[in-house]
């Protein structure tokens, strides 16, 4: 399947990355289809960062494949560094710059940069003109860095944890650019984060990434729907885990375990059964505990 | 809907969309559930009335931060429900059918509601019967209350 595909803004297929002797990427495939909001979930240094830098053509692939749009980042730079808003974790914005000169500075790159679209972001995002970018504190850092990967209305915003370390009023501010961004002009999104809430609240689609590998990726609410959470009691206390097959993670003590499944909820229940337990109750997991069931899976 | 004055002292009339829901992360539920939920309860008590129009999807999805699919799939549960209905190029409506509809959700609202107190009830040893006379006793504590 080497053809482009035309509702995809982002292809990555069986990538891998090593730094040394540690595997940052291994065999990592992810489709972000346009006009849609891609949440990538992962805790800190699960390969989040280094698959971004992969799609902006910071680091080569060593093996596997990498599209946006279409186009080779690394081979074609222009057709995609052009079409991507990007904000990094780290805001690496020139210090010595005012704000007003960052604005003019960035327009400067792009033709179809929005001034008008600028100008109201900087009014609603209160960030005077005459600041030194290095006088400005983190939140307005992270509304600057956001303003100008947003006002040349790119086709990807590509967000690397973008609420990092911030209030929830700037965090809000970054959810609403989010929103606005796919609801008013049906762009695309692809932003990481450990905040599973935000996740829930504004991804279509989201990737958990463990390790340098992604375990698990859909759309959020087929995600949701597969997964149940099931309470089992045993009829005698259970020194450790029970073993029942078809869960990714069981949790409790004594009498009672909770255990998450992913879809093999028959398999887990008949299971549970042959050990002795039964089912005394069950419900949806949250977006939580489910990120916390597959990190305890692949633990294991 | 309701008045308020402009810049330069006219009466203006400015339309608002009254209704309050309120989405949670971290339940179980999914919040295009949640928003769908809270449209009938709303229906049910009489706080959205038939012909009332529900927010435009843009402006709800800005209004609790979340995603405009997330509205979108919410609308599309409440109209095939029947709950509300589309009209060309205008916006979404609570339906005119909404009272009998209205009856069938309270019911499905507080046979759920009945469920989790028997489950609870069945965990506390406490038989059927006994409940239904417990619920007899609360009741008449709470009726005097009411009234007044």
């Amino acid at each position: 399947m080497n053809m482009p595909n035309e509702s995809s803004a982002v292809e990555v297929s069986g990538l891998s990355r090593r730094f040394g002797d540690k595997l940052a990427l291994n065999q990592v495939s992810l489709n972000v289809r346009r006009g849609r909001v891609f949440g990538l979930v992962g805790a800190n240094g699960a390969g989040k960062t280094t698959l971004i830098k992969h799609l902006l053509g910071r680091l080569k692939a060593e093996s596997g494949t990498v599209r946006v749009f279409g186009f080779d980042p690394v081979i074609d730079p222009v057709a995609v560094l052009s079409r991507i808003g990007y904000l990094s974790e780290n805001r690496d914005l020139p210090g010595w710059m005012r704000v007003d000169e960052l604005i003019r500075y960035t327009a400067a790159f792009y033709p179809q940069w929005d001034s008008g679209y600028a100008e109201e972001l900087r009014k609603q995002f209160a960030l005077e003109p005459r600041t030194k970018i290095k006088s400005l504190s983190r939140g307005e850092k992270a509304k600057a860095g956001l303003l100008i990967a947003l006002a040349y209305r790119p086709d990807l915003l590509l967000l690397d944890e973008p609420s990092s370390g911030l209030d929830p009023v700037v965090r809000r501010d970054i959810l609403e650019a989010i929103i606005r961004t796919v609801a008013d002009e049906g762009r695309t999104v692809l932003f990481s984060s450990h905040l599973l809430e935000e996740v829930e609240r504004v991804a279509d689609d989201l990737a958990m990434m463990f390790d340098g590998r992604i375990v698990l990726a859909g759309a959020l609410d087929d995600v949701r729907e597969k997964h149940c959470r099931l309470v089992f009691r045993f009829d005698s206390p259970q020194l450790s885990a029970p073993k029942v097959p078809g869960v990714l993670s069981i949790t409790g003590q004594g009498l009672e375990w909770t255990a998450v499944c992913n879809g093999r909820r028959a398999e887990a229940t008949a299971g549970a059964a042959k050990l002795g337990a039964r089912l005394v109750s069950e419900d949806s997991p949250s977006l939580d505990d489910i990120f916390v069931a597959w990190a305890g899976a692949k633990s294991e | 809907m309701n008045f308020s004055i402009d810049e330069k002292g006219y009466s203006v009339l400015v339309y608002e969309y009254t209704v309050q829901i309120h989405v949670s992360t971290g339940d179980g539920v999914p919040i295009y559930l949640q928003i769908a939920n809270q449209v009938k309860q709303l229906v049910a008590s009489g706080r959205l009335a038939p012909g009332d129009e529900v927010p435009p999807i843009r402006t709800l999805a800005h209004q609790l931060l979340v995603n405009p699919n997330t509205v979108a799939r919410a609308y599309l549960e409440l109209e095939r429900d029947g709950v509300v209905q589309k009209r060309h190029g205008s916006g979404t409506y609570i339906s005119d059918t909404g009272s009998p509809l209205a009856r069938k959700e309270r019911v499905k609202i507080l046979a759920e509601r009945i469920d989790a107190l028997l489950a609870e009830a069945r965990n506390l040893r406490v038989e059927p019967l006994e409940l239904l006379r417990m619920i007899k006793e609360r009741s008449q504590n709470i009726q005097p209350q009411e009234e007044k």
